[in-house]
């Protein structure tokens, strides 16, 4: 027995995992959530400004972080959106960009009242990370003549009054790595004192930690604070309850219960076998 | 020469952007520089580019092993690049309607569109999910509570891991169950030890794990890390150390 245990071959590892995953998903479990004091910070930073205040939202992940990032991101969105928020978006990724579409897609499906270049805007991506930071905090235009559509800022209703992105209430940073939210902190939260909240992937949350209050005045860290705010949105405005789309984090809460339980099952498993083996003197 | 410019203008850049950040008169000095940067960043993308090319044209005209993988990259790249240059399957933009290739260049139904969508997406997001079969499996093989801080590290991984899910309170339900002052007795008033019963709830355990000892390590390695940048900085600043210039 114990020796077929030394040896497991991983793929049975690999099977109990797809397993894990893949039962909660089909069975459509959802566990409730008590809503975390980071996640009630974030989510009072976009509820207690004042209705059509200016946000700027940064994408800065790519489809290989989606599965953890996008439903937060999404939940930005709906709840900037339910506030009437004036929303500005960037990427700092090539391929945020794309991701931005997805929330405007949101914003056009789920909010047709809300009009582009009055309510949501989109600026394209940009090389250069930080240097892209520190120039938009001096000069939008000299960064972004254009929106994503080839307009003109001057012509656009919501940017033309806009200097730069010390004019905004408040940036959110959805980040999976560099550039991302410390590159926020460094060159726009800390120097000019805007008020920043971000949206990060969990390997990313621990070293976000010490800029928390000050630099950061909230931080959601994966999908399980992401399920939070959406728990505190709904508790809000009960009306989104009816959106699936608008759940999309509480579902994902239960494929990571059970596989966080196998995970530790095997750690444990390992562990008894390693006891074992060394008190028979094999390991 | 071919090491002295380089130098020069490394000093030059990185002394502007050091005097803009501290005296006023020279701040947009410092936006000229930034501007170049950007201009440089856009080079550098080409320089990249240009630099994967030829690594992998060499692997596959000296047919070493895995040139066929080299080959694929190689085709990807100039399809996409072309799809993408040429705006294949975009339309124009109603606003410059007469310019056929001023519409937007990931246009749902455009040829990078659907590259984006149905390669690249899928791609990404498979590489990112099969980190959870690595990990489960590493996680038994290799997570041993060998020693005092492997064991430490065991036991913290185990509440954070609980601690992120339901489970974390789901598992302490039963304290509702007992009475108050049981559940918040109160040690010695120190206010970051978590010493009441609901405290050790493991969602509650996991955000002062996070916000206390983890913070506290964070904290010092960003300000490790800080003074090291300042160091290098000054080093490079006054020409004394030369290595990113590279041997030749």
């Amino acid at each position: 027995m114990l020796h077929a245990l030394q040896n497991l071959d991983r793929r049975w590892i690999f099977l109990s995992m797809l397993i894990a995953v893949a039962i909660p998903i089909l069975a459509k479990t959802v566990f409730p959530e008590v809503v975390s004091k980071q996640a009630k910070m974030v989510f009072d930073s976009i509820e207690n400004l004042p209705d059509g205040s200016n946000i700027l939202l940064s994408y800065d992940f790519d489809p290989a972080s989606q599965g953890e990032l996008l439903p937060m991101a999404q939940a930005f969105t709906r709840h900037c959106s339910i506030k009437g928020h004036k929303q500005y978006y960037m990427a700092l990724w090539p391929l945020g960009s794309p991701m931005v579409d997805l929330s405007i897609d949101t914003i056009e499906s789920e909010y047709p009242d809300m009009v582009y270049g009055e309510d949501y805007m989109k600026f394209d991506y940009k090389a250069g990370g930080e240097a892209v930071i520190r120039m938009i905090t001096q000069d939008l235009r000299g960064m972004f003549p254009l929106d994503s559509r080839g307009v003109p800022l001057d012509q656009i209703p919501m940017t033309k009054n806009i200097k730069n992105i010390q004019d905004m209430d408040l940036i959110i940073n959805v980040s999976a790595g560099d550039p991302g939210t410390k590159q926020w902190v460094q060159f726009a939260a800390t120097p000019f004192g805007l008020t920043t909240i971000s949206g990060c992937t969990g390997v990313q949350a621990p070293q976000m930690y010490p800029y928390i209050p000050e630099q950061l005045a909230g931080m959601l860290g994966a999908i399980k604070a992401a399920a939070e705010y959406e728990a505190a949105i709904d508790a809000v405005y009960p009306s989104i309850n009816d959106n699936p789309k608008a759940q999309e984090a509480k579902r994902r809460m239960g494929p990571q219960l059970v596989a966080h339980g196998l995970m530790i099952g095997l750690i444990v498993l390992g562990n008894v076998i390693f006891f074992v083996s060394r008190k028979r003197g094999q390991a | 020469m071919k090491r002295t410019v380089p130098l020069i203008i490394a000093i030059i850049a990185g002394f502007v952007l050091l005097i803009a950040n501290f005296i006023p008169f020279a701040e947009g000095w410092g936006l000229t520089a930034q501007e170049w940067f950007n201009i440089l960043a856009v080079g550098a993308m080409i320089l990249g580019g240009g630099n994967l090319i030829k690594l992998h044209l060499k692997k596959v005209s000296s047919q070493r092993k895995g040139w066929g993988y080299s080959a694929v990259t190689i085709v990807c790249f100039f399809g996409t690049l072309l799809i993408g240059m040429l705006k294949w399957g975009v339309h124009p933009n109603p606003l410059y309607a007469n310019y056929s290739w001023s519409g937007y260049y990931l246009e749902s139904g455009s040829g990078l569109w659907w590259i984006y969508q149905h390669m690249v997406v899928p791609l990404t997001a498979m590489m990112f999910a099969m980190l959870a079969f690595y990990v489960a499996t590493a996680a038994f093989r290799a997570f041993r509570a060998k020693n005092i801080e492997a064991t430490l590290l065991l036991i913290t991984a185990g509440i954070v891991l609980l601690g992120r899910t339901y489970a974390g309170v789901w598992l302490f339900g039963w304290l509702d169950w007992l009475p108050e002052g049981i559940t918040h007795f109160n040690l010695a008033g120190i206010p970051w030890l978590p010493i009441d019963f609901y405290s050790l709830q493991f969602d509650r355990l996991t955000i002062w794990i996070m916000e206390v000892p983890n913070t506290a390590g964070t904290r010092a390695i960003t300000i490790g890390i800080a003074l090291g940048v300042v160091a290098t900085s000054l080093r490079i600043l006054l020409g004394v150390d030369r290595s990113y210039l590279g041997q030749d």
